[in-house]
């Protein structure tokens, strides 16, 4: 029990952000306590794409095998069972991405060791304590795991800052004895459409949530962009609703978008959609709730009815903008 | 096709002031209003929808106290066509490990084709339940799954990775899905089905019932404890424009020509 594992998330060719942050915070809880890091790296051809991880681990342990060409969760968790038991890990982090979601519960269940997901913060000393956000953001929860052996971790997205330790890092084949083809089957990807609007290279965006209430307030809120020569986007309760199209969607599973100005209408700041206008360069919050965590990331906020606002906002740009 | 859904009782707290009991560990109950699991909504929808289209049962499954009841009856008046609850106090609902066990300890000894779950609870943002559970029975899963298409003895899914991208798998039966909000639109309760709901039963078993040993839910509760429930710090809070809509909209607009927005 001397080291902490790190999954390696990739994608269609690209080592996923997630994977430096996981690698980053193992790398800070490993100095401190003398353990070392081990990276592991599942797939089917990907040796070229494992040597961006130099540097960044004292271990790179390389699984290869043609049945892992995609991700499918039963095939990397049988591999993760073997190299879990045989390696014993203190920690086991994995990304709380649609990946790792997918991975990590059943890899815990079929180990029967503790699984805490969405951790923004990971402590070890004697003990393994993490802190993650609950009720929808408006608390954090610091969690103690009191289990000797290895404990698995999924680590939030973007709230580590990647580094590069420069590590001498020694890569580890390991072959895998797959067994059965598995009772799941990738089939393939299905791309988002084509955007009509591309809010992602917008320098405005006002975005709307479910504050805004009906459909019919949609326009008002439109009214308002366009006055500041913006786009409209939304959270992701407006487009299951159909209020707006997918390609407006702001967060994980939507668009991340970085505007000199983001106006968050009636939106409460589900770390799903933080996620996603965290790196905006302005962003102005209106929310009636005062304990709204979308206040957490704001630089302004105001704490009122938004449609008490929306309407005078409008004039006010208007005149602003027709006076010069 | 038997189906099962797994719900959950929780506070909704969008809009309401969510406040920590005195010795920190939990939040104040009292004045919260206690729905079923948005995520669990959609669940529910898809189960009664694929009944609809071809026959079987609904059972709706909760891990909870006599309060969960509510939502339980809910489901029913919506359509389910069984109410599990299983409750203890020994069971610890923050260790998503043991929800999961106790579940399959309950849904193995049911007839089941097809279990859906939430992608995600609200109150604990676990995601986890779902395919932990799935890991329990020995069965394959999908999670934050768009898209069901039932086939003969699989099912094809489309599930949520990030940023727009999706993938479809191909699973077989029987299986777990975890189901992404936006899948369908969840229907509303209708006054006849709440009047049904009030008489039918629900069925409670305990741990003993469910072949599970107390001390060991009890040992296996412990691994996770919950030390401090606090509101985030406040370095980070955005400073607060106040005054009437007239005076914030005026002081918005001078932050915005200030940047070179406006
Ligand atoms: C796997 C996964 C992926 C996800 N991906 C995304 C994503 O990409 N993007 C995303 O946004 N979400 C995503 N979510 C959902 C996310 O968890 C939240 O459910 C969602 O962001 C909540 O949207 P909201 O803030 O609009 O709604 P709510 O949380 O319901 O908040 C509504 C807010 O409006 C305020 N309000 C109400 N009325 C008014 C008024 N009149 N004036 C002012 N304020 C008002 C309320 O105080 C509240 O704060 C994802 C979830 C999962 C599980
Ligand atoms: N106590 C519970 N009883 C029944 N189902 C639950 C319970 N907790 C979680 N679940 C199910 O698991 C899903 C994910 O929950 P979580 O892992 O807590 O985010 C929920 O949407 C429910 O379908």
């Amino acid at each position: 029990m001397s080291e902490i594992a790190v999954l390696v998330e990739h994608r269609l060719g690209e080592i996923r952000d997630i994977t430096f942050e996981m690698l980053a915070k193992a790398n800070q809880l490993a100095e401190k306590s003398g353990y070392r890091t081990t990276a592991i790296m599942i797939g089917k051809g990907v040796e070229d794409l494992a040597g961006k991880l130099k540097g960044y681990c004292d271990r790179l342990l390389l699984v290869e095998d043609e049945s892992m060409k995609f991700f499918v969760s039963d095939a990397y968790q049988k591999v993760l069972e073997d190299i879990v038991r045989e390696r014993r890990p203190r920690l086991l982090l994995i990304g709380h991405t649609s990946y790792g979601l997918e991975l990590a519960p059943s890899l815990a269940a079929s180990l029967n060791i503790p699984l805490i997901t969405g951790c923004t913060d990971i402590t070890l000393d004697e003990g393994v304590e993490v802190v993650r956000p609950v009720y929808g953001g408006k608390l954090l929860a610091r969690v103690e795991v009191n289990y000797p052996g290895t404990v698995i971790l999924t680590l939030s997205q973007g709230v580590v800052k990647p580094f590069n330790p420069g590590k001498e890092t020694e890569i580890i084949r390991k072959s895998v004895d797959v067994g059965e083809p598995g009772s799941k089957v990738f089939l393939e990807y299905v791309m988002p459409e084509e955007s009509e609007v591309d809010i992602s290279s917008a320098d405005v965006i006002v975005a709307v949530g479910r504050g805004i209430q009906d459909k019919s307030n949609i326009p008002q809120a439109e009214e308002l962009a366009k006055a500041l020569g913006g786009v409209l986007a939304c959270s992701r309760p407006i487009v299951d609703k159909g209020w707006l199209p997918q390609d407006r969607q702001v967060g994980s599973s939507g668009k991340t978008v970085k505007p000199k100005l983001y106006l968050a209408l009636g939106i409460s700041g589900a770390f799903q959609h933080i996620q996603g206008m965290k790196d905006s360069q302005l962003i102005i919050a209106v929310n009636k709730d005062p304990n709204a965590p979308i206040f957490n990331v704001a630089h302004y906020g105001v704490v009122e009815d938004l449609f008490r606002i929306v309407p005078v906002l409008i004039e006010k740009v208007r005149e602003a903008r027709g006076g010069g | 096709m038997d189906i099962v859904v797994c719900v959950k009782h929780v506070p909704q707290v969008s809009e309401a002031e969510v406040r920590v009991t005195s010795d920190g560990r939990d939040i104040d109950r009292s004045g919260l209003v206690f729905d079923i699991n948005e995520w669990d909504d959609y669940a529910l929808e898809e189960a009664l929808r694929i009944r609809e289209e071809r026959g079987g049962t609904v059972t709706v499954i909760t891990v909870g106290g006599e309060e969960s009841d509510e939502t339980l009856r809910k489901c029913l008046a919506k359509g389910a066509d069984n109410a599990v609850r299983i409750t203890d106090p020994r069971i610890n609902l923050w260790n998503p490990m043991v929800v999961a066990r106790v579940l399959a300890a309950a849904i193995s000894k049911l007839q089941y084709d097809l279990i859906l779950a939430g992608a995600q609870s609200s109150d604990d943002g676990y995601g986890a339940v779902g395919p932990a559970l799935a890991g329990f029975l020995g069965i394959p899963h999908a999670t934050i799954v768009k898209k069901v298409e039932l086939r003969d003895g699989s099912v094809l899914v489309q599930r949520e990775l990030e940023g727009g991208l999706e993938e479809r798998l191909k699973i077989k039966l029987p299986a777990l899905l975890s189901i992404q909000t936006g899948i369908n639109e969840p229907r509303y309760v209708s006054i006849m089905g709440v009047r049904r709901a009030m008489r039918r039963p629900i069925k409670t078993m305990s741990l003993d019932e469910l072949g599970l040993s107390p001390s060991e839910i009890e040992d296996e509760s412990s691994w996770i404890m919950v030390k401090e429930l606090y509101a985030p710090p406040v370095e980070r809070r955005a400073e607060i424009i106040e005054g009437n809509p007239e005076e914030i909209a005026s002081k918005i607009v001078e932050i915005l020509k200030s940047r070179g927005i406006l």
